[in-house]
């Protein structure tokens, strides 16, 4: 399958949320600049999982993890990590489009003046070229001092993309990014998101199986905190070798 | 029967929710009528930006421009104390605060806005009137020292209102910066305050509306002399003060000069109370 | 970062500021009034030898329970017509909403005017029991008003179409099925209402007077220990005094708010 070392391992991951386990040492190898789909009944953990790569669980109070994940062979949850700068290197994009109530132009720069650049021509430059990464631009390139919340919730979700995208990521999580939004935008972001893996490691976390199957190369099959099944993804929808996968998937597929 | 009941029972329901109305109606029929002929007959623009207030004087002077100055003065005072200090505090509470201490704090908050003003003028007279007198001169009765009590005094308004316009920011803001990388103190101060912004700003005017219309805490500590300060040592009388201080033995004119002050306080009441429920209903939007 | 350090340091530093001062004022009166809490301060006359609170405490009682007798039925009614009874879209509903936001608003001092203008004077009942308890009366509405009508509002449909779907009328259903749920939202009303009266001056001074005595009827006038502690401090001949009755008035308000505390917190239990 891979041959060349993985842009992320996780290794015997558990976590709980206080006294429950939300995680069972899972082992998972992700592959630089493939997509890989994270699939599974709600509350299987895929996207307890996913907030783990970025570190947005440490946000929950009563989260505690064992294990490791590593990122370029560096562990994230080592005392070393700088929170913020994993978080710039791994950027997230949200099941509800969650744009700042704030100009489409301030929403693009706000990651990279966080970051530190203040010159003006950086940032015109780093917002048009996110925003046309996202394929987005010439939507809203006429009123980039529009309020971002006044548009419609699939550009959102691209604003959303763009201004992940904005900081310079190289791992972009997806955490069900289209089941908020109608059939239309749905078809434009997942060929957006076929389009940015050329560029970017993508990990989506989806319940639609035909997502999954039309859009990753990979595909991880989760259930009660387990994963259950790991691969390529042709193999998974068609010949999975773990009953419960395919029980799964043919409940749901199609 | 039955009915009768559910009748009679509607009507009192109603009557009660005139009361109210009628109130108020009475409260400014009865203040503009004593008020408001007084400010005409001895001349609008005399009144309100006449400089002497010398009721005694014959023929008497009812200028009352110092205590509209007056008021102005000790209000922005109150604010430029009050308001960041109420608004990092309500930062403090919504975003910083571990749940045990909150529990113990959030109690406080209100207990600091059930504290008579007679207590906090009575504790500003004997701690902040000594010191100021002593640090920067003066006698220690003056728009300073107003200031800095009516500043705390607007405290528990500001980060209450504060508090609860900064929870109601969707928390999907703050996921958003935190997941580009941002702290905790900049997706506060760059996502949740700006989104918060009208919640906060009526927090102020609410404020300020307080601070205006607080007269015992005031007349304790500000000198209560009717000429325009000149520096923030010079005492000062606000238009509430104003009121307080003669109305125990004005009669006549004089009373309706000082009935015609609370008028105009009023006005200045209805002003921000507009303003405060402009921006409420934006938040509410 | 430095940017960070300074602006969560700034955060720390203005809760510490607010509520040090808040404990400074506390104990501050405490330190310096407690002291002065002597059982003469309590006795049962006023002379000029002897400035006892005790009429003062008498008197704020009668004010607050007159005040209270009026004000809550008439706001709890309110709040009855304004959610159970009127449509939303009725002009009243809005000219209530808007009325009690106003007298929410009006300084101490303007009521306190009124109050002089209206009854003391139109109405002749003289500086009074009755002109101070009317005046509180109105002053304090607004706030009843705002509890009962969030409490109400807070209960629920469901509720109120259960009672209905047994065949209560509209009546029943608010006294026995809505009222008990919104009884604690409407007693933190009552409470903060009681809070508000004890804690003014403005509004009473030239309604209630200041008599030194307890008032023999309503038509007598009196002081509340606010007023109380006004006219001492004022004064300045009694600061020792001043500083006992800050400490009375302080205690008063600490009960009331643990009260409301305690209130609030069966509220949110409730809610679950």
């Amino acid at each position: 399958m891979v041959t060349e070392s993985p842009k992320i391992q996780v290794k015997d991951l558990k976590l709980w949320y206080g006294d429950f386990q939300a995680l069972h040492g899972l082992d998972l190898d992700i592959p630089e600049k493939k997509i890989t789909a994270f699939i599974g009944p709600s509350g299987c953990g895929k996207s307890t999982f996913i907030k783990s790569l970025n570190r947005m669980n440490d946000l929950i109070e009563s989260c505690r993890i064992e294990g490791t994940i590593e990122l370029d062979g560096r562990d994230i949850y080592s005392h070393k990590t700088d929170v913020n700068q994993l978080r710039k290197q791994v950027g997230m994009v949200f099941q509800q489009p969650n744009p700042f109530p704030k100009s489409i132009y301030d929403n693009i720069a706000y990651g990279p003046r966080t970051h530190g650049i203040k010159n003006k021509s950086e940032l015109d430059e780093i917002v048009e070229r996110s925003l046309k990464q996202a394929a987005i631009w010439d939507e809203v390139k006429d009123h980039l001092d529009r309020n971002a919340l006044s548009i419609s919730g699939g550009q959102q979700q691209r604003i959303c993309i763009a201004r992940a995208l904005a900081v310079g990521p190289e791992v972009l999580l997806m955490d069900e990014p289209t089941s908020a939004l109608d059939p239309i935008s749905t078809a434009k972001i997942e060929e957006l998101v076929a389009e940015l893996k050329n560029h970017y490691t993508i990990v989506m976390v989806t319940h639609n199986m035909q997502q999954a199957s039309r859009v990753s190369d990979e595909t991880a099959f989760f259930l009660n905190g387990h994963i259950i099944e790991h691969g390529d993804t042709r193999k998974i929808f068609t010949n999975p070798e773990q009953s419960e996968t395919e029980n799964y998937i043919s409940g749901r597929f199609g | 029967m039955k009915n009768t009941k559910e009748s009679v029972m509607k009507g009192i329901f109603f009557l009660s929710a005139c009361f109210s109305i009628i109130a108020l109606l009475l409260i400014v029929i009865f203040i503009f009528a004593n008020g408001v002929p007084f400010m005409f007959e001895y001349g609008f623009f005399k009144f309100i930006f006449g400089m002497e207030w010398a009721p005694t004087n014959t023929p008497a002077t009812y200028g009352i421009f110092p205590m509209i100055i007056g008021s102005l003065y000790v209000t922005a005072g109150a604010a430029v104390v009050g308001v960041p200090i109420g608004v990092l505090t309500a930062v403090f509470m919504a975003e910083f605060c571990p749940p045990i201490l909150y529990k113990v704090l959030k109690p406080a908050v209100n207990l600091m806005a059930a504290i008579p003003s007679i207590v906090y003028g009575f504790f500003a007279l004997r701690v902040f009137t000594p010191l100021i007198r002593d640090t920067f001169g003066g006698n220690g009765y003056s728009v300073m020292t107003a200031s800095v009590l009516l500043g705390i005094m607007i405290l528990p308004t500001v980060i209450g209102l504060s508090e609860s316009a900064l929870r109601a920011v969707p928390r999907t803001y703050y996921t958003g910066s935190v997941a580009l990388g941002a702290t905790h103190e900049r997706s506060i101060f760059k996502v949740l305050l700006p989104a918060a912004k009208s919640g906060i700003i009526s927090s102020v005017i609410l404020g300020i509306g307080r601070a205006i219309g607080e007269t015992m805490a005031v007349v304790l500590i500000a000198g209560n002399q009717a000429i325009v300060p000149d520096s923030l040592l010079s005492g000062v009388r606000t238009l509430t003060t104003n009121i307080v201080i003669e109305m125990a033995y004005a009669t006549g004119e004089h009373r309706e000069a000082l009935i015609a002050t609370a008028v105009v306080l009023f006005g200045f009441i209805l002003i921000i109370n507009s303003i405060f429920l402009y921006f409420k209903n934006r938040e509410a939007k | 970062m430095l940017a960070t350090k300074f602006v969560r340091g700034l955060v720390y530093l203005s809760a510490a500021i607010t509520f040090g001062m808040l404990g400074y004022v506390i104990i501050f009166i405490l330190i310096n009034g407690v002291r002065f809490l002597t059982p003469d301060l309590f006795s049962w006359d006023y002379n000029s030898d002897n400035v006892s609170m005790m009429p003062a405490i008498i008197t704020t009682l009668y004010v607050v329970g007159g005040t209270l007798l009026i004000t809550t039925p008439i706001g709890v009614f309110t709040g009855f017509y304004l959610v159970e009874y009127a449509n939303r879209k009725n002009p009243i509903v809005k000219l209530v909403s808007m009325a009690t936001d106003t007298l929410a608003a009006v300084p101490s001092i303007v009521y306190g005017l009124f109050g002089f203008l209206f009854f003391v004077t139109f109405l002749s009942f003289q500086l009074s029991l009755i002109a101070g308890i009317l005046t509180s009366v109105i002053m304090s509405l607004p706030l009843i008003i705002r509890a009962t009508e969030e409490a109400l509002v807070s209960t629920g449909r469901p509720l109120r179409e259960a009672s209905y779907a047994l065949g209560a009328g509209k009546l029943r259903t608010i006294f026995t099925v809505v009222l008990p749920v919104a009884m604690p939202g409407i007693l933190s009303g009552v409470i903060l209402a009681t809070g508000r009266v004890i804690g003014e001056t403005a509004a009473l001074l030239y309604t209630l007077g200041s008599a030194t005595n307890i008032p023999g009827s309503l038509f007598n006038s009196g002081r509340t220990l606010s007023l109380h502690m006004y006219v001492l401090s004022n004064e300045g001949f009694h600061v020792d005094q001043a500083y006992a009755t800050a400490v009375v008035l302080l205690l008063f308000v600490l009960i009331l708010n643990g009260l409301s505390t305690f209130v609030s917190a069966r509220l949110s239990k409730g809610g679950k």
